[in-house]
This record gives structure tokens, sequence and C-alpha cells, in this order.
């Protein structure tokens, strides 16, 4: 490690005021949903939490236009449901990839990598016409079905699986009789917890977050996510930013959460997936 | 036990066919053939119903007259298409799209690599510098949307007022063409800079020390070290985030979307300063128009949109301080140890 420049001031300095630009706007969101709705106009605008936090987040709960509560729950059936099949899905096949011979093994596998370079976001016309017909629009199946795999997890963990899962316990297992599901289950698995608990949290903050598709397909205001809640809280013609403010804060906190939970495992998804891109 | 191991390999089926005793054994040979086939399948299966069809009848539509309330839809050809490049407001969003892509997209990958090249020293508290500039990558997209939008309102927007205090007038981020894209542009920015920042630090800290060493002995400046052996290195990664970027940036909705409030949000702005193409996909295949033809040909125009810029990209990216750099230097050190 001794190879690394060392870390001058100057460095400590520039990363600082990286560091303030990237919290910032975060903790303002968070200062403007403590205070009360004149906070806008104030001049110069202020910078400190304030004491009106609990009451913004009733106003909030109140508002009959945002359904906030709603979006809340929405959201977390959504993330959830979409996150524990990702990672079943992905771990299942990303195993078959990487330690099981079946033929067009090494197509396929093109086939899957080649998904995660389409723009599908462009399909979103053909797939609101296929919820319609059947009859899922304005409901929950139509954001969860299209979400329940991706190509990029079925790679990462396959990509995770080839080099960790040891093949000699897999022959083991099976020479004690263990069926392909039974090695998945006791041998695999196990083995995947650490990328499988990455691709776990990634899939979560992105379902979370997801916008365009929900914008599109669940048009009942009275049945939104999170995320569309904030829409129309945006949209409202009131505007009154303490509250539209509360409402981002409560929205971006699960993730927060997550974040700082589980910040350091996160990195070092990100990282070791762009080594091996 | 090593007498079945041995068995295993040859899985042709004339192998299969030949009487082998026990049924167990039997079963587990069809567990192995088949399993994997079972185990790949739910992702084609769902991938090929809710991603690939819709992606390629978007093609279909594209081609016919279809609208929410008609009945009939009928086929058209190319009309679509037509009007569609006859359409003032559609090159509009594309030069919108195209303009902040490039505002956004250069000064990150610029910023991203200086980032991972501070990140890259002897740092105390490593971990906690990493998740500082990662953050805003995990943060709301709407909801970091919605409080760029207000942290650039024309009247009590904080970056006006600290414009104001150097001296700067004010700037009507919103209804200024090329303002709101330096504003959407900053909002990208901020989420993607620490994560481009921290997959460039990955593919850094892969490049072997030695490397650095012997060109410190032929005296090379820490400098002429990070462009001529560090960015060189690091091509593959650069050429992968610059496609990622490409492919999500022209895609751009959300944050245009939310930056705008008010009546018609959706044309991204009054006279549509920052409607992208996306935007307009949404705003004739969805509300008020609900005409499914007409936005399938812009989903269609915009993929091949991006598919033109990522190829200019690789092909550019490929020629641009190109692999002749560490063989300039291999061949400078040659002459100088002559």
């Amino acid at each position: 490690m001794n190879r690394l420049w060392s870390a001058s001031r100057l460095t400590y300095a520039a990363l600082a005021a990286s560091a303030l630009l990237s919290i910032f706007p975060i903790y303002w969101m968070f200062v403007v949903a403590s205070r009360s709705s004149d906070a806008m106009g104030q001049v110069p605008p202020p910078v400190t939490p304030g004491g009106n936090l609990g009451a913004n987040i009733a106003r909030l709960f109140s508002n009959t236009d945002a359904y906030f509560l709603t979006g809340l729950i929405n959201s977390a059936i959504v993330a959830v449901t979409v996150t524990v099949s990702v990672v079943f899905f992905s771990t299942l096949a990303g195993f078959a990839f990487a330690k099981l011979r079946f033929r067009g093994r090494n197509a396929l596998l093109l086939v899957i990598i080649a998904t995660m370079m389409v723009p599908t976001q462009l399909g979103v016309i053909p797939l609101y016409l296929l919820m319609t017909k059947l009859n899922w629009n304005d409901r929950l199946p139509a954001v969860i079905v299209p979400a329940l795999v991706t190509g990029f997890g079925v790679f990462m963990m396959r990509q995770y699986a080839g080099q960790a899962v040891s093949t000699e316990l897999i022959e083991a297992a099976r020479m004690d009789g263990c069926g392909t599901a039974r090695v998945y289950w006791n041998v695999v698995l196990p083995a995947l917890r650490p990328a499988a608990a990455v691709l776990g949290l990634l899939t979560f903050m992105t379902t979370w977050n997801d916008f365009l598709w929900p914008y599109a397909v669940l048009n009942d205001p009275e049945n939104p996510t999170v995320q569309l809640s904030l829409r129309a809280l945006s949209d409202g013609y009131y505007q009154d930013m303490s509250q539209v403010f509360t409402g981002t804060a409560i929205a971006t906190l699960p993730l927060l959460l997550v974040f700082v939970l589980f910040g350091r495992q996160i990195i070092g998804g990100i990282m070791e997936g762009a080594v091996k891109a | 036990m090593s007498v079945q191991l041995d068995a295993r390999p040859p899985a042709t089926p004339a192998a299969r066919r030949t009487a082998r005793p026990g049924r167990a054994f039997r079963l587990s040979r069809l567990d192995e053939k088949y399993s994997p086939y079972l185990y790949i399948a739910p992702f084609f299966l769902l991938f090929g119903v809710f991603g690939a069809y819709p992606l390629a009848y978007t093609f279909w539509v594209s081609l016919h007259d279809w609208d929410l309330l008609g009945a009939e839809h009928p086929f058209v050809g190319a009309e679509n298409y037509s009007r569609l490049l006859a359409d003032a407001d559609f090159w509009h969003s594309v030069v919108n799209t195209l303009g902040i892509f490039v505002i956004s997209t250069v000064p990150q990958l610029l910023a991203a690599l200086w980032l991972a090249s501070l990140l890259n020293r002897r740092l105390r508290a490593r971990t906690t510098w990493r998740m500082a500039v990662l953050v805003p990558n995990v943060t709301s997209t709407a909801a970091v949307a919605i409080v760029f939008g207000v942290l650039f309102g024309r009247q009590f927007g904080m970056i006006n007022w600290l414009l104001d205090l150097v001296g700067v007038g004010a700037i009507d981020w919103k209804a200024n063409r090329f303002a709101s894209w330096v504003a959407i542009s900053a909002m990208v920015d901020w989420r993607w800079t620490g994560y481009n920042a921290l997959i460039f630090l990955a593919a850094m800290q892969a490049i072997p020390g030695d490397l650095y060493e012997s060109s410190a002995i032929d005296g090379a400046s820490r400098t002429r070290q990070f462009w001529s052996i560090t960015v060189p290195l690091l091509k593959p990664t650069i050429i992968f985030a610059v496609i990622v970027s490409t492919i999500g940036g022209l895609q751009l909705f959300t944050e245009p979307r939310l930056f705008h409030s008010g009546t018609n949000p959706i044309r991204g702005g009054p006279l549509r300063e920052s409607q992208t193409m996306t935007m307009y996909m949404f705003e004739n295949a969805f509300a008020p128009h609900y005409n499914f033809g007409y936005g399938s040909a812009v989903a269609w125009l915009l993929f091949a949109l991006i598919a033109i810029v990522a190829a200019i990209n690789v092909v550019v990216l490929r020629r641009l301080g190109g692999t002749d750099r560490p063989a300039r230097a291999r061949r400078v050190r040659k002459e100088r140890s002559r």
C-alpha cells in the first residue's frame, strides 16, 4: 500500500468540499422539513433545523391529495417483494451459470449480458397495453411483476458464485446424494450470502426509487407509490414547501437508513462489480 | 463412490439409454441435465414477457395509428415517423436531450476521475469519505429533483441568493433554456459523480504498483504519471462508464419532470425549455394524448439515438489517448536507459 500517494491538507480540503456538496442538499431537505412554511421566503435562507417537524408530519399525513401513508405502504410492499424475488431468482440462475453444465450456457449468458445494455424503459407503451389487457392498471402487480428479475442480478451472482462457491464442496454434497436443489439451498446460497445481501440492498433502493413506470401505470391518485405521492405534493397548487420537504425527507429516510447501516457493503459491492465488468 | 464419479462426465444420450442400475441414479441424472434450465427459466420467461416483447412490440405499434379510444388501429407504415421528423417539438426535445447529456456527462466524468485520484491516497477514515461521496446516489431521485427545483427557484432559491452575494443577477432557471439544462445537469452530476468516482477508484487500485515505481525512477512527475499511466490503463473502465452514462443520460426523465411543477410539467417548462425525448414520448403516449403509435415512434428514434451515440463514444474513446501512450512511455524509457 505504500505506493499510494500521501494525502496532503489540500487533499482533505478538496474531499471535505466534495462531501459538503454531497451532503448539503440532503441536510437542507431536513432543515426545511423541520421549519414552518414561511422558511422559504427568508433571507438569508435558514440552514439550521427548526421545531416544526411534528406539525409538518401531521399536515402531510392528513393531506387529501397525496395519499402519503398509502404511498409508503405500497412502496414497502413493492420494494420488499421485488427484492426477495430478484435475490432468489438471481442466485438460482447465477449458480446454474457458474457451476452447472448445460447446452447453450455461454450463449444464454451472453443474452443476459445483452439485456443489461437494452433500454427497456423504451418498452413502456406495449407494457402499458399489456397491463390493460391483464387488468393490472392502477394495481401493484403492474409495478411488481415486470421487476421480479434483472439481468444485472443474474450476472452479478454468476460472477460471485464463480469464485465464492467451491466446486469440491458441491461435488461432496452430490456424493452425499444431494440433488441440485439441495446443493443450491445448503451449499450455494450460504456461500453467496455477502453478495446476495449487496444485490438485495441495491435492488431495494432502485425499486423504492422507481418513478417512470409507476407514473405511467398507476394513474389512480388514491393508490400511489411514495414517489408518486411526492409528485402529487410537488405539482399541488398550494406549494406548501415545508410540507413537500417533509414528504421528500420521509421518502428518503429508509434509503439513508439502509445506507448508514450497510454503506460499507454497498461500496464494496459497487467497487467489486467495477473491476469485474 | 469413485466409480460413480468417473461415470458422470460422459452424459451422452446413448449412455443414458443403456439401462443403469437404480432409480435414484436415473433421477439424479435427469436432475443434473434439466434442472439448470429450470433455474434460469424464470429470468428468461419474465424478461421475455415484460422486457423483450414490449421493446420489440413498440416498433409494431409505431407503424399504426393507435390511440386509447379508437376501436381500430389501422396500419399506417412509416407515417408516424415522417410526421415526427417534421415535428418541431420533437426536434426541440432531441436538442434538449443531447444538450443536457453533454453538459452533464463531460464534467461529471472528469470530476469523478479527479475525485477518484483524491480517494486513491493514504487517507484517514477511508470508508467515511467514500460514503460521503456516494450518499447522493442512494437518495430518492424524485425527492432530490424537487429539492433542486427549490434550490434553483427564481425568487427564493438558494442558488440565486448565492449568485446575488457575489454580484451576479438572478437567473430564471426554469424559464431560460440553457439555464434549465445547467440546473438539471447539476442534479444529474450531483447524483452520479461519486458513484463513478468509486468505479474509477476500484480500477485504479487494480493497476500494478511497479508501473508507478519504475516511472518514478525515470523521473516522471505525478501529473505525468496520472495522464500517462493511470488514465490509459483506466480506459476500459472509462468506456464502460461512458456507455452506462449514455444509456441512462439519454433516457433522462425523472429529474427534468420533477424539476418543473404547476401546469403541464410534462412539457418541461412553459416553452419546453428542458423537455427530454423520454418526456416527449410520455406526453404523446400517455396523458393527455394517449397516442400510442406516435409515442412508440419517439421511443424507437430514441433507441436509435442511444445506439448511435454509444457507438460514436466507443470509437472516439478508442482513438483518444489511445494505446500509443504507454507504448511511447516505454520507448522513451528504453532510449533513456541506452
